[in-house]
């Protein structure tokens, strides 16, 4: 396949790869990504994602989770199985309530948890970056800053970064 | 936090990134089991052999082996419940609550709470189906198109009980297992064996640490933060509605559902303290679990201590105020009545001795933490099966006045199910990062962003 090849720079600590990161993307580098071992605050920013679209999933799943809870209830409690107990009405909203809320929690985590999966494409056990050599400390120590641009290759990157001091730069095939 | 926390960081000063994943998991993939952690295993796995021949016995003869009779028809097991289920709460509200707050220092606490809490709310989501009449039918509760053409009562405590608690456990669950797929591809780099990168790396989902996905997980994990809150709150409410929906001298009082979660809240972060003293011994993990940490959650612990004063208080008060009949035989009942020492040991045990937590020296004190928080779980065991005893042995009409008396098997099941909980706690932390190590290094990135 002649997809392009993935950029891998690595840094030693999250400032320096925010820098990185403004310079490649103000550079209008493509395909840009970042590999941390937590969170880095900004970063998202720096490399220019649009805000996820997860939470209002969320709200949706729950409010329609939620309706179908309370729904159920009422035809159950008023159409199908009328049941007289204790002269109360068989639309007992109040009580409703309580299934109504634990469906609306339930749902939407549910909902979160599947546009998670797919807005990021997991689980997938195989990617070109786990080829680079010492990208296991992606997830302990060490900060990569990867780009995927057909018009950018290793020797761009590093006159771009020139200063930074990445400790490393590497190749990868694409997939 | 106050003066003396921003004197006392809670990570070390000069620690790395590497440093902090090193001490939280290396004890997991370098070290040994060493030998208390044999004898406790083996232990608790014959405890839990025990559990098992307890519910079949259970299965075979019926509830009729527990000391349960008529007036006393919740014996044991409904109070395993509530118990179990209030320690199940501390996890989440710790990991939930603190972080909403910005409670940074939950980094080093919440992974092990939240783990206790799935094991503690799996736990109690066995006794209301052991305490069945026919255990095998508990899935009528589930609302389901059937053959019967017949639909759960939804007007009953008992439904809202299965939406709560089923809905906690699954959330619980995902939750945990959010928080910890990180951590997992950590350990997938780390480990040295074929075995453990393939086992890791499965559960891990593949997570590469990509900008992208930590943007998707924050987000994600924050709002589940959020409903996390109220969730806790509702599931313990509705517990406290099992018993205040009735018409019983002793149930039926409005502050029930708030008294639950506080006593739930309680509870739960003694267990939280208790856990975290054995862990940071049996793991070393004097660096990341530190006299602060200890210090703020009995500040917690004390504050639950003197809202369980007030809610007693309020019980009296409103009891006596009411001035109905039954209630107020309730009452008398209480304090004179054949409960009445371990009425008083429980009041000791929740209210007197956690006090001790006003002073600083006791706060930072483990040999004082251990034993107070173990005698405040003991006085929460207390107050659940005396919310039960001293009502339904005391009801509306004298003539039915029967005290419980336990049997071996009441027993025999709540301290099987003790040791059942050891024993998941005790696999998990052989297989499990017991610290969230990316939330320790965000926080210790925070920390050195602030000195600089």
């Amino acid at each position: 396949m002649s997809l392009p090849c993935l950029l891998l720079a690595e840094f030693r600590d999250p400032e320096t790869l925010l820098d990185a990161a403004r310079r490649v993307r103000e550079a209008g580098f493509k395909g840009l990504d970042a590999h941390t071992p937590f969170p880095v605050e900004g970063l998202a920013e720096a490399l220019g994602f649009r805000p996820t679209r997860i939470r209002p999933a969320m709200l949706v799943g729950g409010l329609l989770s939620g309706a179908f809870a309370y729904w159920l209830q009422w035809y159950s409690a008023v159409l199908d199985y009328p049941i007289n107990s204790g002269g109360r009405p068989l639309h007992s909203w109040p009580v409703f309530l309580v299934p109504t809320f634990e469906a609306t929690v339930l749902g939407a985590t549910l909902t979160g948890i599947v546009a998670f999966l797919i807005s990021t494409g997991l689980p997938r056990l195989h990617h070109p970056a786990f080829a680079a050599r010492g990208f296991e400390r992606a997830s302990q120590d060490r900060f990569f800053l990867s780009v995927a641009d057909p018009h950018v290759d290793a020797a761009r990157l590093a006159a771009l970064l020139d200063g930074l001091g990445p400790l490393s730069l590497r190749e990868v095939r694409g997939e | 936090m106050s003066g003396s926390a921003l004197r006392e960081p809670p990570l070390p000063p000069g620690a790395s990134y590497g440093e902090l994943i090193g001490v939280v998991a290396d004890p997991v993939l370098e070290r040994g089991t060493g030998r208390p952690w044999r004898i406790a295993f083996a232990v608790t796995l014959l405890m839990t052999l025990g559990l098992g021949i307890c519910i079949a016995w259970l299965f075979i003869q019926g509830v009729g082996i527990w000391g349960i009779n008529t007036p006393v028809v919740w014996g044991f097991a409904i109070a395993n419940f509530v118990w179990w289920l209030g320690i199940g709460h501390a996890g989440t509200l710790i990991s939930a609550l603190l972080l909403i707050t910005r409670q940074h220092w939950r980094a080093s606490i919440n992974r092990f709470a939240e783990a206790m809490t799935l094991f503690a709310a799996v736990i109690a989501g066995l006794f209301p189906i052991l305490h069945l009449g026919r255990p095998y039918r508990f899935y009528w509760l589930v609302p389901y198109p059937n053959t019967m053409e017949v639909w759960p009562q939804w007007r009953s405590a008992l439904v809202w009980d299965f939406a709560a608690i089923s809905t906690y456990i699954i959330f619980s669950l995902l939750f945990w297992y959010w928080g910890l797929i990180p951590d997992l591809a950590t350990m997938r780099d780390r480990a040295r064996s074929r075995a453990a990168r393939y086992a890791y790396g499965v559960l891990s989902m593949g997570w590469r640490g990509s900008a992208r996905h930590w943007h998707r997980h924050d987000a994600l994990y924050r709002a589940m933060a959020a409903l996390a809150v109220p969730l806790v709150v509702s599931v313990h409410s509705v517990v406290g509605m099992d018993f205040a929906a009735s018409l019983m001298p002793g149930w039926q009082e409005t502050i029930f559902p708030p008294y639950f979660v506080i006593g739930a809240m309680f509870s739960g972060f003694a267990m939280v303290v208790t856990l975290a003293i054995l862990l940071r011994r049996g793991l070393g993990l004097e660096k990341v679990i530190t006299p602060r940490h200890f210090d703020a959650m009995a500040k917690i612990v004390l504050a639950g201590s003197v809202a369980m004063a007030i809610s007693y208080t309020t019980e009296w008060f409103t009891g006596w105020y009411g001035g109905e009949r039954a209630e107020l035989t309730h009452l008398g009942h209480l304090f004179t009545g054949a409960y009445a020492p371990i009425y008083y040991g429980m009041l000791a045990c929740n209210v007197l001795i956690p006090q001790v937590f006003w002073l600083r020296a006791a706060r930072r004190n483990l040999v004082t933490l251990f034993l107070v928080t173990i005698l405040i779980n003991i006085g929460m065991w207390l107050e659940r099966i005396l919310i039960i005893w001293n009502t339904l042995s005391h009801g509306h009409l004298p003539s039915m006045w029967h005290l419980f008396y336990p049997t071996f098997w009441d027993w025999a099941t709540l301290l099987c199910s003790i040791g059942l909980f050891t024993f998941l706690f005790l696999v998990f932390v052989r297989i499990f990062p017991a610290v969230a190590m990316h939330d320790l290094n965000k926080r210790l990135y925070q920390e050195k962003e602030e000195r600089a």
